[in-house]
């Protein structure tokens, strides 16, 4: 089983914050639904305004609850549907145990945390944003986004001389 | 079906935004074992595109491809919504909010985002450096020192009542709030507000 390479395996990585826990590879069609939910969810941040630079002005200066209010029901949501998964036991369609890797502590969510939240309030986007502000056709994202690969490699590059 | 674009086109509230964005957790939990979590796909662009053998980005990303096409789909499903079913009303931003803009310099409030700043015209000026160069290194390089955004923390990681991401979530509001009321008013004037 793929799972015991290590070093080749994201799961075997504390750092990895979306693991792959599934042991049936999607192929071909298959994948197409990973698509189909990003649609939906693309379509979600653009129809509530979640990817406007002004809501997350609004929501740092905190004069709108608007972006309280879609994180927080999220979150709701969120917790609600995790309880019923685990106390119903209810197994994915390819009939695995549903699996939530554990999130390890480490300096990285402190420090690592603020450095994004530093930039979220310059870019008014957070990853997911950046994405659908492109699509919709503020086309000059790109150049934030290239620059957050930037980011991200320098982090890959010295994650070992980094506080952790 | 008129009625229906007409209904859809206007913008959605928090409390149908917010409930669809957190379905997002089972239903890639049930329908593919998968964790919710959009800035691992920079890294796994990073993997793909340039490893320049750093043990970081060594690893099989064709495994995590879910991850590559999901946020496709967010930019896919950002263009049907621009395009489809864009709201016809400018958007309404809190009057506190543009007073504070105005006094930064921000005049227009008409689109989803400023435009004297996200135009390509800025690129190779101040403005561009801070927005979209500090900007977007800053997320890139925060989120993977953290270990995820706000939908692999704050979302999937509370929703699954891991207090790391519970802190995580805290440190990215601490920044945002420094940044926005501290930070920002400096930077902005710096690059010729």
């Amino acid at each position: 089983m793929t799972k015991n390479k290590k070093n080749m395996d994201p799961i075997a990585d504390p750092h990895c914050v979306a693991p792959n826990s599934s042991q049936t590879q999607d192929k071909g069609l298959a994948l197409l639904k990973y698509v189909i939910i990003g649609i939906v969810f693309g379509i979600v941040f653009v129809k509530a305004e979640i990817i406007s630079w002004f809501r997350i002005q609004e929501m740092f200066r905190l004069q709108s609850f608007h972006m309280y209010g879609v994180i927080g029901s999220a979150i709701v949501t969120g917790i609600i549907s995790i309880q019923l998964i685990k106390r119903l036991n209810i197994k994915s369609i390819h009939g695995e145990t549903i699996n939530i890797p554990t999130k390890v502590f480490k300096k990285g969510q402190v420090i690592g945390g603020f450095i994004f939240g530093l930039g979220w309030a310059i870019t008014g986007a957070c990853p997911g944003p950046l994405f659908a502000q492109i699509g919709s056709g503020y086309t000059v994202i790109l150049v934030t986004l290239v620059a957050a690969l930037a980011g991200t490699w320098v982090y890959g590059k010295f994650e070992k001389q980094l506080p952790n | 079906m008129n009625q229906f674009i007409e209904w859809i086109s206007q913008p959605w509230p928090w409390y149908v935004a917010g409930p669809m964005i957190g379905l997002t957790v089972p239903a890639l939990l049930i329908l593919g074992n998968k964790t919710f979590g959009i800035s691992s796909s920079l890294r796994h662009v990073c993997a793909a595109c340039v490893p320049a053998g750093i043990p970081f980005f060594t690893y099989d990303w064709k495994k995590e491809i879910w991850n590559l096409l999901f946020v496709l789909g967010t930019a896919i499903g950002g263009f049907i919504a621009m395009n489809f079913l864009a709201n016809p009303e400018t958007i309404v931003i809190s009057e506190a909010t543009q007073a504070d803009l105005t006094a930064l310099g921000i005049t227009n409030f008409t689109d989803l985002m400023p435009v004297e700043i996200f135009n390509w015209n800025t690129v190779f000026t101040g403005k561009g450096v801070l927005f979209f160069v500090i900007g977007g290194f800053l997320v890139g390089f925060g989120t993977r020192y953290a270990g995820g955004c706000t939908s692999g923390h704050a979302i999937m990681g509370i929703s699954s009542l891991q207090w790391p991401s519970l802190v995580a979530t805290i440190f990215f509001m601490v920044g945002g709030f420094l940044m926005t009321h501290v930070l920002l008013e400096p930077l902005m004037k710096l690059v010729g507000f």
